[in-house]
């Protein structure tokens, strides 16, 4: 069981990369027009 | 009058440096992502236009373009080519902070759930293992780990309930946000002590899992305040309004109102509305202002004459002086009225709070009594704490939190998508309560839009001859005859006699719209004033043919069955109008409209609601006017459409958009079944903590009880608040 020291690490840095992910996403201003985001994904232009 | 006046929108552009501007405009009308594309496609395909964003949400566009030749008013030109009205938009320091905060508050849900997810993922082999045959050494080592990452997530995404608890203890006193604090730094120390002491349980999971979902139900909680504040600045950005001012005797400029000194002197066009008050100094005309006294009476202007904000010139140029003294105006009149009401509005408490008050000290107590009362029965301080502790989190309001915030959410989307806007964070909560609703008749019950309602009496070819006529005319009355025919291509060669009307030749005939005077059909018109006397007539003359139209206000189409449908739901109906009474006692007979005055001032129609209110009523008031602004405010709850004056837009708790009367009673049904589903919420989470709460006592609660009661109710509540999507249909 010795390796749970390696894989519970493991998962938090992964969980970590995540998060950074999300906050990336928040500062680069993407959840500040979710309406309009809904919509743009299925237009077609651009 | 031919001179051409500049527009200035300096004050709104901003410098972004390396040869860019950018300004904020605020556009009506956009609602779906046809708009989207089309305004941001129309704008950058003008030269020198470098960013076009429409955001949805605000329903604001961002533009930015290269410094030069391009100037702003081409932008909102541009857009009002494209079929949108836009204005020139200033952020409110509010609004910045708002969206700050709500950054901030997202930020803390991710850190929290993120956390309570990698500590979930280390509790369940505990909670499973002390069942079967971990390791002490294993459980230590995952409970260490649990603690590395809820303790730093704890400290940083409980920064809202901390500050907010430090801060009411600093003024002694306490709210929703002190029990959690406690709870959350009582269990999170208490898993430290029992881990370092090698204990079976640890409650890391439970206070972190906790935080997650009392910033779910803070962050919608605040979304949906920035939303209403969005609108709120939106209809404000509407409210900087334009005037057209006189630079020098010859020269005139357009500038904001803002900038208007008393002294100046302003022009209004025909078919403008005035926004200063004054005192007219030249030229002649007729004014409606039914906006402000709504009465639909045009009255003559000309030198000498007071005009007010909000009127409408209709016929001819006029030369206005800015009044010195505002004080004293009829508009000065109405904000004094109206800061006295909205003092005594601001009393109302909401729901969430009246339930937060009673319960911080009952979760207090409730925790003091089990540590004492397991201490006197024998237990050591050590039991006695951590059951104390146990309580503490398991009462926490973590449903409580979500059980109102989540129905708000759910409900104004409900309502946006019935065409109905929210001012107020808390309008759902009153509006659910109204029981007596007030209307006003002017561009309330009635369309805003004035309309022919005689088409049907004039020959069709003679209609549209008469419509492309009406096209050469400022008249709004004429604008009516012209839509009526959908008429497209105005005549060559239309000539506008102000004051009098249109006239044009066409194959050597002359043909003339306008006053019947000036068509020579003074008779035909005095038989038709007596008919509908509520009506303004215009005349139509080819040679000997002489037709009138009649054009009038109509009455909302949807508006008889709307009344009714309210008269089903037990609710009072009453119209109160500052229009004649001919012409309120035949909108109240179509109705069927029992209750009515008219000619009501705006100081008897906050009379008439405060009556109403000592008698117990709710009163819900639905006005349009500036006269209406007041009792907007002195009502319960208010609801103006969007084609009011803006003073009562910003005023009212709701706004509604379209012609029909429905979004009215569509509101009141989503707010009353809103309450419902609230109170409900409310219920459901005192349910789960009486369950709860004697076990938490007895001491039997392990942290998989509290986590799965917690997410449970939580669930629960947040499922249950989906339901006030929809209301039962009638």
């Amino acid at each position: 069981m010795e390796v749970l020291v390696i894989l519970v690490p493991l998962a938090l840095v992964l969980g970590l990369a995540g998060l950074a992910a999300f906050l990336w996403s928040l500062r680069s201003g993407q959840y500040e027009d979710l309406d309009g985001a809904a919509w743009r994904a299925i237009s077609d232009d651009d | 009058m031919t001179m051409q006046a500049t527009r200035d929108f300096s004050h709104y552009v901003k410098d972004l440096g390396s040869g860019l501007k950018h300004i904020d405009l605020a556009v009506e009308g956009v609602s779906c992502a046809g708009c989207m594309a089309k305004i941001e496609r129309g704008l950058s395909a003008l030269p020198d236009v470098t960013l076009a964003r429409v955001n949805l949400t605000n329903r604001r566009v961002a533009l930015e373009w290269k410094q030069g030749t391009l100037d702003p008013a081409r932008l909102i030109d541009r857009l009002a080519e494209l079929g949108y009205k836009a204005y020139p938009f200033e952020t409110e320091r509010a609004e910045v902070k708002e969206a700050e905060q709500s950054r901030f508050l997202l930020r803390c849900l991710a850190v929290a759930a993120f956390a309570t997810m990698n500590v979930m993922m280390l509790s369940v082999p505990v909670w499973s293992g002390n069942v079967s045959d971990m390791l002490p050494v294993q459980r230590d080592f995952f409970h260490w780990m649990s603690a590395l990452i809820a303790l730093p997530a704890a400290a940083y995404a409980g920064q809202p309930f901390f500050r907010s608890a430090w801060s009411a203890l600093r003024v002694r006193g306490v709210n929703m946000d002190v029990p959690i604090s406690i709870g959350v730094i009582l269990a999170l120390g208490m898993s430290l002590v029992e881990t370092a002491n090698h204990a079976e349980h640890a409650f890391f999971d439970a206070a972190i899992m906790l935080l997650t979902f009392l910033l779910v139900g803070r962050f919608l909680d605040q979304n949906m305040r920035r939303r209403t504040r969005a609108v709120a600045g939106n209809l404000a950005a509407l409210k900087a309004e334009t005037a057209t001012k006189f630079v020098s005797a010859e020269e005139i400029s357009v500038v904001p109102v803002a900038a208007i000194q008393p002294g100046d002197v302003v022009l209004l066009t025909p078919g403008e509305r005035c926004a200063v008050d004054g005192t007219v100094i030249d030229g002649r005309s007729e004014i409606d202002q039914s906006l402000i006294t709504g009465e639909t009476v045009h009255v003559p202007a000309e030198q000498g004459t007071q005009v007010y904000a909000g009127s409408l010139n209709m016929s001819g140029s006029l030369r206005v002086r800015v009044s010195a003294a505002a004080e004293g105006t009829l508009l000065a009149e109405i904000t004094r009225l109206l800061d006295n009401a909205l003092k005594a509005r601001s009393r109302y408490m909401r729901l969430a709070d009246r339930a937060s008050r009673l319960y911080a000290p009952v979760v207090h107590v409730t925790a003091l009594v089990t540590v004492l009362g397991w201490v006197l029965l024998g237990a050591s301080w050590h039991d006695a704490i951590v059951t104390g502790v146990a309580v503490l989190i398991i009462t926490c309001p973590c449903a409580l939190g979500l059980a109102i915030p989540t129905v708000q959410t759910v409900a104004s989307g409900a309502m946006f998508r019935a065409g109905v806007l929210l001012n107020a964070g808390d309008a759902i909560e009153r509006l659910a309560e109204a029981d007596h609703i007030v209307f006003d008749k002017t561009g309330t019950l009635t369309l805003p839009e004035l309309e022919v309602t005689n088409a049907a009496e004039i020959p069709a070819d003679l209609f549209s001859l008469a419509g492309r006529l009406a096209l050469s005319s400022h008249h709004p009355v004429a604008s009516a005859v012209a839509q009526a025919a959908q008429a497209k291509s105005p005549l060559v060669g239309a000539v506008e006699e102000p004051g009098q009307g249109v006239r044009a030749e066409l194959d050597g005939v002359e043909i003339r719209l306008g006053r019947p005077s000036f068509c020579g059909a003074e008779a035909l018109a005095a038989a038709r004033a007596d008919v509908d006397p509520a009506a303004s007539i215009v005349a139509f003359s080819r040679r000997d043919e002489k037709y009138l139209f009649a054009v009038r206000q109509r009455l909302r189409p949807d508006a008889e069955a709307i009344i009714a449908a309210l008269k089903l739901r037990g609710i009072g109906t009453e119209m109160l109008s500052g229009d004649r009474e001919p012409a309120v006692r035949a909108a109240a007979a179509a109705l069927g409209i029992a209750k009515w005055r008219a000619g009501v001032t705006p100081a008897q129609k906050i009379a008439r609601i405060e009556e109403l209110k000592r008698q117990g009523r709710k009163v819900m008031m639905v006005g349009d006017g500036m006269n209406d602004a007041p009792s907007l405010a002195a009502a319960h709850v208010s609801m103006s459409p969007i084609s009011a004056a803006h003073l009562s837009q910003s005023t009212a708790d709701l706004v509604f958009l379209g012609k029909p009367l429905a979004p009215v009673l569509a509101a009141i049904d989503f707010a009353r079944k809103a309450l419902h589903v609230m109170r409900q919420n409310l219920l459901l989470a005192i349910a789960y903590n009486a369950l709860a709460v004697p076990l938490a006592i007895a001491g039997l609660v392990t942290p998989l009880i509290a986590a799965a009661a917690m997410s449970g109710s939580s669930i629960l509540v947040m499922l249950n608040a989906l339901r006030a999507r929809s209301v039962g249909r009638s």
